[in-house]
């Protein structure tokens, strides 16, 4: 309920408060800026839910940090409920995903990386349905991008380092394909190798958070307008749209999650093809 | 793209990366490290600790047995042994007593001789005073009645015989 009404409120902010219905627009996006303008370091709303985001994701794994020294310098085998919630969700990224993929060996090398971007996006994904924040911080491009780019280097630095320059023609002319079809099979390879991996990493994340918000500001919205500006009968409708207002907003956690996992699994996945022998 | 976008993104991003790099996940590798170290020293100590007792186990056990058979050797020979006192002591015994019976059949075999010859002294005056008190004096010739007597005795002796 106080997801609705922040919601609400910032909805009616945003749109000119003609007591009509307000339809959500990709302005809400870009909100106004608060400090710095005209700087590198401009601060805006989005901006701040990053910072607030980051500020938790240190506070939280530091005190889990602290936990796990305690525990070897004391040598306390059973870790407190609390510690052990520290450990699975580390131990995701670092058996599930980095150990699966990888192997244990190179798995260890990538971990700090993987384990930043799963906690970091799934901490920013995470504020679009947290009260009076409502707003993923990657439902703006920046901040996907910047992490595709990294996956980008990261992947390309695993191969190169590897396989030296062999990485690259490995990727750009696949064994096992007659030469007149390079022509063809060349370009592809590059498009899909080098332009789409990161385009898509990017675009795939902030797309989902953008629909998840815009979802959800309509159907809230929606509510509002049933609920306090349409007559009678009309109101009825109001509480359907409520109802698939709260549907969406615990699907938005699944989304959530499943967005960093994607994210975090298809870097991986980019490393190992890097680092894979078959090239 | 707006360009403080982009300077936030990586400013948050690098932030983290470094915090996740150089403080959660060692703290985190250490922790699990520290604690299967614990955990397989604790079963080897256990496992050791096994092993001692179950040979400490086998060493009472073999001790044991050793006692008992020593215990079972003492009385088999304790039990030899006594079977040969015991033979002895019968032995010595039965000696004893054949000794003791030999010994009194030959002091009764002296005193019988010794009873024949004085009775057979006394027997002989007696005869002569009872047969002289008789006879009288005519009878009162020795050398007569000695031989008188001793014929009288040898008779005897051969009807004894």
């Amino acid at each position: 309920l106080i997801n609705a009404l922040s919601l609400l409120t910032q909805a009616a902010y945003a749109e000119a408060s003609d007591g009509g219905f307000s339809a959500p627009s990709i302005d809400e996006f870009y909100p106004q800026v608060i400090a710095f303008q005209g700087t590198w370091f401009e601060l805006d709303r989005i901006m701040l839910i990053r910072l607030l985001v980051m500020t938790a994701l240190v506070v939280l794994f530091w005190l889990w940090s602290s936990k796990f020294k305690k525990s070897y310098k004391n040598n306390i085998l059973v870790p407190s409920r609390f510690q052990l919630m520290g450990e699975i969700s580390l131990n995701f990224v670092r058996k599930n995903i980095a150990h699966e993929q990888l192997g244990e060996k190179d798995g260890e090398r990538f971990l700090p990386l993987l384990t930043t971007i799963f906690f970091l996006i799934l901490g920013m994904n995470i504020t679009g349905i947290i009260p009076f924040l409502n707003i993923a911080g990657t439902s703006r491009i920046g901040l996907p991008v910047v992490l595709a780019a990294v996956a980008y280097v990261t992947f390309i630095y695993a191969g190169v380092r590897k396989h030296r320059m062999k990485f690259f023609t490995a990727n750009l002319f696949p064994a096992g394909v007659p030469k007149p079809f390079y022509i063809l099979v060349t370009p592809i390879e590059f498009l899909s190798t080098f332009i789409l991996r990161p385009v898509t990493l990017a675009l795939r994340l902030t797309m989902n958070m953008i629909a998840g918000h815009l979802l959800l500001v309509l159907c809230f919205s929606a509510t509002q307008f049933f609920f306090f500006n349409a007559d009678g009968f009309f109101k009825l409708f109001g509480a359907g749209t409520f109802v698939f207002g709260f549907a969406f907003t615990v699907f938005e956690i699944l989304v959530s999650f499943l967005q960093a996992y994607v994210f975090t699994l298809l870097t991986t996945v980019y490393i190992q093809l890097a680092l894979a022998d078959e090239h | 793209v707006a360009r403080y976008d982009i300077v936030w993104s990586s400013v948050v991003f690098a932030i983290l990366l470094v915090f996740f790099w150089f403080k959660v996940l060692p703290n985190f590798k250490k922790n699990l490290d520290a604690r299967t170290e614990a955990i397989e020293g604790r079963l080897a100590a256990a496992e050791k600790a096994q092993a001692e007792a179950a040979a400490k186990t086998a060493n009472i056990e073999a001790e044991q047995a050793a006692a008992r058979a020593d215990a079972s050797q003492i009385r088999d020979e304790a039990r030899a042994e006594a079977a040969v006192i015991g033979v002895e002591i019968k032995e010595a015994a039965q000696a004893e007593a054949a000794r003791l019976i030999a010994s009194a059949k030959a002091q009764i075999e002296a005193e019988t001789q010794a009873a024949l010859v004085s009775l057979r002294a006394e027997v002989g005056s007696l005869a002569v005073d009872l047969a002289s008190s008789v006879v009288g004096e005519s009878l009162k010739n020795d050398k007569l009645a000695a031989n008188v007597v001793d014929s009288f005795l040898a008779e005897l002796e051969t009807k004894k015989k």
